[in-house]
């Protein structure tokens, strides 16, 4: 099946060649292959297929991964109900989208 | 603190023991209103396991007729937000104290789909307090997360059960739970398990390894069908207000105000908003990867236009041109606004990204209502002249 992806401009994500001690922790938990193991360093192969989601980042242990959003995925209800209520995004308990189901 | 293993103060002896501590802080389970629900799905627990001195509730891994209900129910997108289990640990199997322990979300469809999936094994099922929420979701939010994982460990003093320290973490926890700091603060060692249920039991007998497609998350036709029932009801609150506006708008011309010629309009105004409906929550997501562009809220208008020249053709639209445009116009717009909705039911959107949407397409929808409402009161002029 054919791979769904979204804007890849945006993305913020920076692997800090630096601090990474190749140890594979992001390989493991992202949900979109973004990085791969070639030669037994992290390289980051997938960029176009980051979401953001912050799993890498969190199980960094070297704090080598920075991204600038917060955890968890994109959404216009969210959002739009966010601005109704004054905050940036509101995916709350009352929140009754599809998002968080 | 109350005393490990103490029965629910609540008063219904009934109850088995439970093994959790609980904090002052924390209601008792069985007397809250929210867990009037919890305690009539109670049914999935068919015995105890005796771990150590406690009474660990044994869970079925059948689904029965109930548990179907509850899936139709939530999809729907009725009791939603209230559809939990307890946290806390559960036997599934006879697990000793060599057996994995899994650890999932309190959402109840999370809940069945895992214990599903778990049928002739013996392992220890850890349920995190994720307010009713999916592992991904709450992971996101930070309720599935490493406080709430080792505050749980805690809690269920699961050191005093098994032997190991290992925890099998479903892999999309991963955005909340940091691997490293669950050691630190817990000496426990996560492992993390496949993206979805089907792939534990692959996982285990496999000796913790996960091939690249137990790691991918996916998003396939049937993922998309499912999710389209709780945005049907959800967006409803969009449809009456904008039938009402649309149908006192459509009285209005020259000489004043026709009551008659706005009760006239109602069948096409009716066919406009299902179509722009229909379109926007239905078929977008369903041919979302067929759409041309990434951009939802383009797949929707051009999934409403392409719906209206279906209209058009089957001459269930306007009475003339520029009625026939204001529809187009009307049902894209409509259709992508509801689109652009559908991003965060997906598993790919990021919240930038997602924002550079909004803000090129909320001007864009409208302004094509305005110009749609602009010709319809071209057109009244054109009728009524």
């Amino acid at each position: 099946m054919q791979r769904l992806r979204y804007f890849s401009e945006v993305i913020t994500l920076e692997l800090d060649e630096a601090k990474c001690n190749h140890c594979g922790m992001c390989v493991r938990v992202c949900p979109h292959q973004v990085f791969e193991i070639i030669d037994k360093k992290v390289r980051i192969i997938g960029r176009d297929f980051c979401m953001e989601c912050g799993a890498c980042r969190m199980n960094c242990p070297q704090g080598a991964i920075s991204l600038d959003a917060g955890n968890g995925c994109g959404c216009a209800a969210g959002i739009i109900e966010g601005a109704f209520k004054g905050k940036d995004v509101s995916c709350s308990e009352s929140s009754k989208s599809v998002c968080c189901n | 603190m109350e005393a490990i293993g103490q029965k629910c103060g609540c008063g219904n002896s009934n109850q088995p023991v439970r093994l959790e501590l609980r904090t002052t802080e924390e209601k008792c389970p069985w007397i809250t209103n929210e867990n009037v629900e919890a305690k009539s799905t109670k049914h999935f627990i068919i015995g105890h396991i005796q771990a150590s001195e406690w009474q660990v509730p044994q869970i079925s891994t059948k689904l029965i007729w109930r548990d179907y209900l509850g899936v139709l129910m939530v999809r729907w997108g009725f009791k939603r937000n209230n559809y939990r289990v307890d946290p806390g640990l559960y036997a599934v199997g006879s697990p000793n104290e060599y057996s994995d322990v899994l650890v999932t979300a309190n959402y109840k469809l999370t809940f069945d789909i895992v214990r599903k999936n778990l049928g002739g094994m013996n392992v220890w099922l850890l349920v995190l307090d994720t307010k009713g929420v999916n592992v991904w979701c709450a992971a996101g939010k930070g309720t599935f997360g490493t406080n709430e994982l080792v505050r749980r460990i805690q809690l269920t003093s699961l050191e005093k059960i098994i032997i190991h320290r290992r925890l099998i973490i479903p892999q999309l926890g991963a955005t909340g739970v940091a691997a490293h700091r669950v050691k630190q603060q817990s000496g426990f060692t996560v492992i993390y398990g496949p993206v979805r249920a089907s792939g534990i039991r692959l996982f285990i007998e496999s000796g913790y390894k996960t091939t690249k497609q137990m790691r991918l998350v996916s998003f396939s036709i049937y993922d998309r069908f499912k999710l389209i029932f709780n945005d049907i009801r959800y967006d409803l609150r969009y449809l009456l207000p904008l039938f009402i506006i649309l149908a006192f708008y459509s009285g209005i011309h020259l000489q004043g105000y026709s009551v008659v010629q706005a009760f006239s309009r109602i069948p096409i105004l009716t066919i406009i908003l299902l179509a722009g409906y229909v379109s926007g929550v239905v078929l977008t997501p369903l041919f979302l990867p067929y759409i041309p562009t990434r951009n939802f809220s383009f797949k929707g208008f051009m999934m409403g236009s392409i719906v209206s020249i279906f209209l058009i053709i089957g001459d269930l639209f306007g009475n003339n041109t520029i009625e026939n445009v204001a529809g187009i116009f009307f049902v894209s717009s409509f259709s992508s606004f509801l689109a652009m909705n559908f991003t965060g039911a997906t598993t790919f959107t990021s919240l930038a990204g997602v924002k550079k949407e909004m803000r090129i397409a909320i001007p864009m929808q409208i302004a094509s209502v305005f110009i749609a409402f602009v010709l319809m009161i071209i057109d009244t002029l054109i009728i009524s002249g």
